[in-house]
C-alpha cells in the first residue's frame, strides 16, 4: 500500500463544545488529564486528529468512555458538525472536496452511497416503526431503486448474509433480540456495497456468545467485501480481533498510534501501558 | 369635495382588507412559480375558526372578483352545510353571482373533491386544506419536513409506501394520496380520493390549495405534471366501484355507498351537480384520463 492510494484521509479533525479561547487546545489534552479548558470552560471532545485509512484496511479507535473515540465516527459520518478540521474521501470527488464542508445534499449523497455506520444501540441506526425490509429498502430507496420486487430481494440477500432468518424480515426490529437487532444494522450498513463502514462500540451490551457471532459476521464480511472499516471500542480483545492498525486515543487527543499487534505487544504511552495491562 | 367611500360599507370588499389580500396573492404568485412548494402566509383571522375551510376561503377572497361567478362544493355536494355557510358568506362579502353549475362557474372552492366535469382554462379551483405537509406522517418535526422538502430527501415517504404494501398487499391511501409535482416537490393534494388525483396532471385549470389553521398556500399551474408516487412494479390504482349509480346507471364516475334499511348497498354519483345533470339529461363534459378510461362504460 503506497502513500498516495488511501481511501480516507483525516487531517486535525476537532470537535469542541462551549467556547474556546486561543488558549483552550494548549490546556487540554492527556498531560493536563482533562479535556475541559480552565479558562473557558469549554470541552474538547477531540483535537488534532489525523490519519489516513487504505482501502480495505480495519483501522482501531481505542480509549476510555468520553476519550473522543466516538465522536471522530460521527463527525465523519455527518451526525455531527466539526468545529475545525478536513476529511477527504476517495470515491468523493477523486478525494480533492473537503467531504466535511460539502452540502447537505452532498453529504446526504456520501452517507448513502460511500458510507455505512453501525451504532451502539440499534435504536440509533433503525427506525423500530419500520419492518427491518423496510430499514434496509430505506438505504437502497436513497441509492434510487424504486422497484419493490427487486428491494425485497437484494434486502433478503442481505438479511441471509447476516444470518438473520428472512423470513423475518416484515418484522420490526423491536421483536428481535439485541444480536438480530444489530445484524440487521450491518445488513443495512453495507446495503449499497460502500467503500468505507464505521463500527460504534457494535458489541457492547451483547452477551458473549453473540459478541463473539457478530464479530466473526463482521470478519466475514470484511474479508469476503473488502470494506475498509473504522471500528470504535473500548474493549482490546474486539480491537485485537478486528484491526489492523489502531490508534489509542484519551481526553480527545491520540496518544498512540501504530499496528494493532505492536500496540498490544509493545505499548509506548503510559495509558495504553495501563489499557493493556488492565486486559483480563 | 372629496367623498369618504371608506366607511360606506360596514367591510371591505371580499371581507379582508386590500394590503392583506395583496399579500396572499403575492404569496400565490410565488406558489404558481415554484408548483408544490409550500409557501407560508399570513392567514388572517376570519369570522370562522381555523381549519373550517379558512385556507380556501383566504385564497378565494383574495382572488375573487366582482365579475366571478362563484361555486361551491364539500365533497361534491353544493348543498352541505359547509358549503352553503361558506357560499352564503361570499356572496354576502362580494355581491357576486353564485351558481351551483360547474361549467358556468369561473371560480370554485372544493372541499375533498375535483368536479366531474372537466375545468377549463378560464375557472380557477381552490382547495381547502387540512394538513399541507404530506411528510407528517412520517416525521413529524416541521424544521426536518422542511429540510427533507429542500433536499429532496424523500426516502422516508417511499419507505412508508413500501411497508404498506408489504403489510396489506397495497398501498392503503384512501385519500390524500401523495404527489409529486413537476418532478421536484412531494405534495399533499387535499384529502381528495384517489380517483381524482390523475386529473390534477396536465390539468387546464389552475389548482390553488389553502391551508388556513397550517398558515401553508400552495399550488399546481395549468399543465404541470403531477404523478401519485408508486413503484417499478406497484403501481397507483383508483378506486374500483363494483357497482353503477342507481339512479342514473352511470358508472365512470366517483360513487357513493349507501346504506339501505335492509343492509343492502346502493350506489351514487358523488358529485350532485354532475348527478342532477345527467338525471335532466343535459350536456356533460367528464375528466376523462387513462384510469377512468380502463372502466367499461
Amino acid at each position: 500500500m503506497s502513500e498516495h492510494n488511501w481511501l480516507l484521509r483525516v487531517r486535525n479533525l476537532t470537535k469542541i463544545y462551549g467556547e474556546p479561547n486561543e488558549r483552550t487546545l494548549a490546556l487540554t489534552g492527556p498531560e493536563w488529564n482533562s479535556n475541559i479548558c480552565p479558562d473557558t470552560d469549554s470541552i474538547v471532545a477531540c483535537a488534532g486528529v489525523s490519519f489516513d485509512l487504505y482501502p480495505g484496511e480495519v483501522l482501531g479507535i481505542v480509549g476510555e468512555s468520553g476519550s473522543g473515540k466516538s465522536t471522530i465516527v460521527k463527525l465523519l459520518y455527518f451526525d455531527m458538525e466539526k468545529t475545525a478540521g478536513s476529511a477527504w474521501l476517495r470515491p468523493y470527488n477523486d478525494g480533492r472536496a473537503n467531504m466535511l464542508e460539502a452540502s447537505g445534499q452532498q453529504k446526504r449523497y456520501i452517507r448513502n452511497h460511500l458510507m455505512g455506520t453501525v451504532y451502539q444501540n440499534p435504536r440509533d441506526g433503525l427506525n423500530f416503526r419500520f419492518s427491518s425490509g423496510g430499514n434496509i429498502a430505506e438505504k437502497l430507496i436513497m441509492a434510487g431503486s424504486l422497484h419493490v420486487g427487486s428491494i425485497r430481494e437484494r434486502a433478503s440477500f442481505l438479511l441471509e448474509k447476516t444470518e438473520v432468518p428472512v423470513r423475518r424480515m416484515d418484522d420490526t426490529p423491536a421483536a428481535f433480540s439485541g444480536g438480530m437487532q444489530q445484524r440487521v444494522q450491518i445488513a443495512k450498513a453495507i446495503a449499497n456495497n460502500p467503500p468505507l463502514l464505521f463500527l460504534d462500540e457494535v458489541t457492547t451490551g451483547l452477551d458473549v456468545s453473540v459478541q463473539a457471532k457478530v464479530l466473526d459476521l463482521i470478519r466475514e464480511l470484511q474479508q469476503e467485501l473488502g470494506i475498509a472499516m473504522i471500528v470504535v471500542s473500548h474493549d482490546l480483545s474486539v480491537i485485537r480481533m478486528l484491526t489492523d492498525r489502531t490508534l489509542v486515543m484519551k481526553h480527545g487527543r491520540v496518544v498512540e498510534s501504530g499496528l494493532t499487534d505492536q500496540i498490544l505487544q509493545d505499548p509506548q504511552h503510559a495509558y495504553t501501558q495501563l489499557l493493556v495491562s488492565s486486559l483480563l | 369635495m372629496i367623498e369618504n367611500t371608506k366607511y360606506k360599507r360596514s367591510y371591505n370588499f371580499a371581507f379582508i382588507d386590500e394590503s392583506t389580500k395583496k399579500e396572499v396573492r403575492r404569496k400565490l404568485l410565488k406558489a404558481v412559480a415554484i408548483p408544490g412548494y409550500q409557501v407560508p402566509y399570513s392567514s388572517p383571522e376570519m369570522p370562522i375558526s381555523r381549519g373550517w375551510g379558512t385556507g380556501g376561503l383566504h385564497v378565494t377572497l383574495a382572488i375573487i372578483g366582482r365579475e366571478d361567478v362563484f361555486k361551491i362544493i364539500d365533497q361534491g355536494s353544493d348543498a352541505s352545510v359547509n358549503a352553503c355557510n361558506l357560499r352564503e358568506f361570499v356572496q354576502a362579502m362580494t355581491g357576486c353571482k353564485t351558481t351551483y353549475d360547474t361549467t358556468e362557474a369561473t371560480l370554485i372552492q372544493t372541499r375533498h373533491r375535483i368536479t366531474e366535469e372537466e375545468l377549463r382554462e378560464d375557472q380557477i379551483l381552490v382547495f381547502q386544506v387540512p394538513q399541507p405537509e404530506p411528510l407528517r406522517s412520517v416525521e413529524r418535526y416541521e424544521y426536518r419536513t422542511r429540510q427533507m422538502h429542500g433536499e429532496a430527501d424523500y426516502a422516508k415517504m417511499w419507505v412508508s409506501l413500501y411497508e404498506s404494501y408489504v403489510r396489506h398487499g397495497g398501498i392503503m391511501r384512501g385519500a390524500d394520496y401523495p404527489v409529486k409535482v413537476n418532478g421536484r416537490y412531494i405534495m399533499a393534494p387535499s384529502p381528495i380520493p384517489r380517483w381524482d388525483v390523475p386529473n390534477l396532471n396536465q390539468a387546464k385549470t389552475l389548482y390553488l390549495f389553502g391551508a388556513g389553521r397550517e398558515k401553508r398556500l400552495y399550488a399546481v399551474p395549468p399543465h404541470t405534471k403531477v404523478e401519485p408516487l408508486e413503484f417499478e412494479d406497484v403501481k397507483f390504482e383508483i378506486e374500483k366501484f363494483d357497482s353503477l349509480c342507481y339512479k342514473t346507471g352511470y358508472r365512470r364516475a366517483f360513487l357513493d355507498e349507501l346504506y339501505l334499511d335492509d343492509g343492502s348497498r346502493q350506489y351514487v354519483i358523488n358529485d350532485s351537480n354532475f348527478l342532477d345533470k345527467i338525471e335532466q339529461g343535459g350536456e356533460i363534459t367528464p375528466f376523462i384520463n387513462p384510469y377512468i378510461q380502463q372502466i367499461e362504460l
